[in-house]
């Protein structure tokens, strides 16, 4: 560790961050160096799979949504807290060496989540959480057909013929002809040699 | 062409660096992930395991900013035209564009009552490679593939951009 030659392990992460930056950093230059520039206006427009884009992407955004992320960001730190906590302070030697220790620690957790759960309570009183619903309104339209008529037509039912497993139908024997008479095909294909006259 | 004729042109160093982005560009050429029709189908099925068209360095890319080679793989109808138009357009030179298929050479089967279909993309946009077939099969995809990179090794861009009076 104390010779200078000697890089510690953060001086390789180090070394590697330096160098992955070198070499991002040389590929665009590269980049810029060698690849043609032709801008046009139409290149220069934004790629929306080929569509025309239309109006400004800065479009408002209900003001809902940010009491929600604050919520939502409040609960995800705090999980982030209780990870170290569970596995720093619930070591088993930490618990052995004085028992109070982990009633304190516990304690302490309850203080924490205690607060935040005191401003969930809050936020869920105040109506936050509550999302506005969609007033469902009913189309009614004034038609002068009577209820009785829709009724009637939905009263009806429809008759269900009792299964009944049927013979094969018999075929109808022809009477048979003979080869003469065997019906042509309607459409004859009509052969021309090469070279032969048309008809 | 010719090492005396390189020479005459550019200078060997310009005639080397040529190459060797000729042989960079033409090792990975990217296409735009991007299928019309039927054609489309054998274009997967070309870059797929069996044939694998990874292995020339050709791998679908979802934006046209980072691709090199456009395949129009079906039938080009008039409102896709525009689309197929912007999405060259947007595309970084040098590209170049594989029309794919009888649909995009000429129309196809609907060159003559087809009243919606573009008789051949090369209307609206230049092509560089036409396969034909319909729909053609991976290996004739993979024969464009083969004739483009033909076309890539002739090319000069560095030189083109080092000597505008030459070019």
């Amino acid at each position: 560790m104390d010779d200078p030659v000697q890089l510690t392990e953060f001086g390789k992460i180090l070394l590697i961050g330096v160098m992955g930056v070198l070499l991002v950093l040389f590929t665009l230059l590269l980049g810029k160096i060698v690849s043609p520039k032709k801008p046009t206006p139409e290149k220069l427009t934004t790629y929306e799979c080929g569509e025309e884009a239309t109006g400004s992407s800065w479009i408002s955004f209900n003001s809902r949504f940010y009491v929600i992320a604050l919520v939502f960001l409040l609960f995800d730190v705090e999980l982030i807290f209780v990870f170290p906590w569970a596995t720093v302070f619930g070591q088993a030697e930490l618990i052995a060496a004085d028992s109070r220790w982990g009633w304190f620690t516990l304690a302490e957790m309850a203080i924490f989540i205690g607060i935040l759960v005191v401003g969930l309570v809050y936020v869920w009183k105040k109506g936050d959480l509550e999302w506005v619903k969609p007033q469902v309104a009913l189309p009614r339209v004034n038609v002068n057909i009577p209820k009785s008529a829709y009724d009637k037509l939905n009263q009806e039912r429809y008759r269900i013929r009792a299964f009944k497993p049927e013979t094969a139908p018999q075929e109808t024997k022809k009477p048979d002809t003979g080869g003469a008479e065997t019906k042509k095909p309607a459409f004859k294909p009509l052969f021309r040699k090469p070279g032969g006259t048309p008809s | 062409m010719s090492i005396d004729k390189q020479l005459e042109r550019n200078g060997v160093v310009i005639a080397k660096l040529d190459d060797l982005l000729n042989w960079a560009r033409l090792s990975s050429m990217w296409p735009m992930s991007f299928g019309i029709a039927c054609c489309a189908i054998e274009m997967m099925g070309a870059m797929a395991a069996t044939y694998d068209l990874d292995r020339f360095g050709v791998f679908p890319r979802p934006s046209p900013r980072q691709s090199d080679v456009m395949i129009i793989a079906g039938t080009v109808t008039f409102k896709m035209a525009d689309r197929i138009r912007r999405l060259y357009e947007q595309m970084p030179d040098p590209k170049y564009v594989i029309s794919m298929g009888s649909c995009a050479n000429c129309g196809g089967p609907y060159w003559q009552h087809g009243y919606h279909v573009v008789k051949g993309v090369d209307r609206i946009i230049p092509v560089d490679i036409y396969v034909q077939g319909c729909p053609p099969r991976p290996e004739a995809l993979i024969g464009a593939f083969l004739e483009l990179q033909k076309k890539i090794a002739g090319e000069h861009i560095l030189a083109d951009k080092l000597q505008p009076s030459r070019a």
